[in-house]
């Protein structure tokens, strides 16, 4: 694809895609050394949250799903924090009380990632509530898959988010399966992008392999909430390469999707698409696209090594961020 | 000091907070036209930015409220406990949770009015008493005034509070009236038990719609000589402990009395409590008043027999006095 984005975001986005592929690999080699649990991997997917993201400012929320890690990494997220986090450790994002599903970082505007299937969808529309009744302009976006796009939640949250005008926008991650299920059996029509007819919003249809249709459909609806002019949904069309978690040895891969089919989308991975764009449209050499995976790689280990360092939390944690008061849980 | 209704009293407290701080919102079904009372005439004060009709989708506002509560602003909901089934997601998933989960970053001022209708004939499915339910989620401050002054102060602490909060507002006290003071300073903390009468002889705990019923028992026992001690826990999270465990360190007797269902109600929580720290105080055996463990009938010969009424609570008492 060209494109007139500049060379400085398009590095950023690489940088940002690098991050979160060294993250999840880094993560699979130590779950498969018995350091870290089962947790659900991004790879993949990794130019539709950076992409989305490069289109947001810091002062925007983004809300994710349990497939937790590329949201919050591609708003900016500290990369040491998230790894303490799914370490269970005290200096995590949340102390050690979320873990891997639950990242969170009010401070840049990840308003949290969710285990419970389309669950940080209404939280998202209400964030573009509160921007709309106080004339502010930021917006959000939630992050959600194409299981999630059968949840009540969403529904009503795009119904909402229409008839009040919110500035949200709607990102429908489709990587083809909820869990083992084709959405192919679940959606009543053909895109669930089609679904924004019925809301009265408009629906597009986007490459989720490509980080730069990503970006350019997000500033479309990022410009349109901006001006007052209502929510959008975004359908990503994209795929993830691994099973739906690790530690879920039962559900093989090949039961319910072909390898052939895995093969074939692994060909458009969007780590590859984004730097060949960037090295044809000679932006970058692909010796500087390569420093940028290379020290993606050192962030990532050294983020291991400082989540390994991080204390557990004591005891004096188990009852603290019950209530916003100092009050006896019982 | 005026002399007000419970709805009236609630609607005070409302726009009282409304008019200081403007990031609070009421949202819910038909708000504007007020249909169940206690917003009448806020759509007139406050407009069409600050009163908002949302379309029939719990689990979307429920949850919107607490999006728009994590950036700042400070959301009232209205809804009928029988409704909140519906955003249970909402309500649990997010609005209880988040703060902890993400290790204290959210700060969620919500406040969630559930109307609770019942024993007027309205069967089942909108005659929920569901106070229990949410005080064992955890994460949740459980509100249930039991007079006009308390609707009012509660409800200004709710919507100051910094915790998402449940207002229980019981249907068969929204008629009664009292004295409401018209401080608009006035307050009432949350974890505060109100004594509403004082007594030697036995502890009778009430909540909500019982409370009436309560002072009605403790009234007729008066008259057989027998002097009751009448305790309104007002917040059920937080829970006044120290007032009810001191009571019944003074009677040696403990009768409680709650419109929820017998199973896992609040009652069960309170006789646990003084069972596990306050056992060798009693001196009888401590009596349940909650309502019968069924679905509410929609036929009045039956739905009479099921919740707590002053008879139930009189003969309570004696049972505690052998
Ligand atoms: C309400 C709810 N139902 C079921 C689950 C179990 N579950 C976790 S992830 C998942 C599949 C979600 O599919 P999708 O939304 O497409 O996201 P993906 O995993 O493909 O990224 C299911 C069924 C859950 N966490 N929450
Ligand atoms: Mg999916």
């Amino acid at each position: 694809m060209t494109t007139n984005i500049s060379k400085d975001l398009l590095m950023l986005m690489l940088e940002r895609m690098w991050r979160i592929r060294h993250f999840e690999l880094k993560l699979t080699e130590m779950y498969n050394a018995g350091e870290v649990g089962g947790v659900h991997l991004y790879i993949g997917q990794e130019a539709v949250a950076v992409g989305a993201c490069a289109a947001l400012k810091d002062s925007d929320y983004i809300a994710g799903n349990h497939r937790s890690h590329g949201h919050p990494i591609a708003k900016g997220a500290n990369l040491k924090k998230a790894m303490a986090e799914i370490f269970g450790r005290i200096d995590g994002y949340c102390k050690g009380k979320g873990g891997s599903m639950h990242l969170a970082d009010f401070s840049v505007g990840i308003l949290g990632e969710s285990g419970i299937v389309a669950s940080s969808v209404p939280v998202a529309t209400g964030a573009a509530l509160a921007s709309k009744l106080e004339g502010k302009d930021f917006v959000s976006a939630v992050f959600f898959g194409d299981g999630a796009s059968n949840q009540g939640a969403c529904h009503e949250s795009m119904n909402l988010a229409s008839v009040w005008d919110l500035p949200v926008l709607f990102i429908c991650e489709n990587n083809q399966y909820a869990v083992t299920t084709s959405y192919k059996d679940t959606v009543a029509v053909e895109h669930i992008s089609d679904r924004a007819q019925a809301y009265n919003m408009p629906g597009i249809l986007v490459d989720g392999q490509d980080a730069i249709a990503m970006y350019e459909a997000t500033a479309q609806a990022v410009e349109r909430a901006r001006n007052g002019e209502g929510p959008t949904l975004i359908e990503a069309l994209t795929y993830r390469f691994e099973d739906h978690s690790l530690g879920l040895e039962k559900i093989r891969k090949s039961e319910y999707r072909e390898e052939s089919e895995i093969d074939e989308w692994r060909l458009r991975d969007p780590l590859d698409l984004l730097t060949k764009s960037i090295v044809d449209s000679g932006t970058a050499t692909p010796a500087e696209c390569d420093a940028v995976s290379a020290n993606a790689h050192a962030e990532v280990e050294e983020a291991a090594e400082f989540a390994r360092n991080s204390p557990f939390p004591d005891e004096s944690e188990l009852y603290k961020d019950m209530f916003a008061s100092d009050m006896p849980v019982v | 000091m005026t002399e007000k209704m419970f709805m009236q009293a609630l609607g005070m407290g409302i726009a009282e907070e409304m008019r200081i701080d403007p990031k609070v919102f009421l949202m819910g079904e038909d708000v504007r036209a007020s249909v169940y009372g206690a917003a009448s005439g806020l759509h007139d004060e406050f407009g069409d930015e600050r009163i908002l009709n949302t379309p029939l989708s719990e689990n979307g506002f429920f949850g919107a409220a607490v999006g728009a509560a994590a950036v700042g602003m400070r959301p009232i909901v209205e809804t009928l406990t029988s409704f909140m089934w519906v955003g249970m997601d909402q309500l649990v998933s997010q609005a209880a949770k988040m703060r902890y989960m993400f290790g204290g970053q959210a700060t969620l001022p919500v406040v969630y009015r559930a109307v609770m209708y019942y024993g007027g004939g309205s069967a089942a499915h909108h005659s929920d008493r569901s106070y229990p339910v949410f005080m064992n989620i955890g994460g949740l401050k459980i509100v249930t005034p039991g007079t006009p002054a308390d609707a009012k102060g509660l409800m200004k602490t709710a919507i100051r509070d910094n915790d998402p909060v449940i207002m229980f507002e019981d249907g068969t006290l929204l008629g009664t009236r009292g004295e409401v003071p018209d401080d608009p300073d006035f307050t009432v903390p949350f974890g505060v038990a109100n004594i509403l009468r004082e007594g030697t002889d036995v502890t009778v705990v009430a909540i909500a719609g019982s409370v009436p019923r309560a002072l009605a028992a403790a009234e007729e026992m008066a008259k057989e000589g027998v002097s009751v001690e009448v305790i309104d826990p007002r917040t059920l999270v937080p829970l006044d402990k120290e007032t009810i465990l001191n009571s019944v360190g003074k009677t040696g007797r403990l009768v409680v009395a709650d419109p929820a269902a017998k199973v896992c109600s609040a009652a069960s929580e309170i006789m646990s409590i003084v069972g596990e720290e306050a056992f060798w105080d009693l001196q009888a055996p401590m009596q349940k008043v909650a309502s019968k463990q069924v679905h509410i009938p929609f036929s009045p010969s039956l739905e009479k027999l099921v919740y707590p009424t002053s008879d139930g609570i009189i003969e309570s008492i004696k049972k505690t006095l052998g």
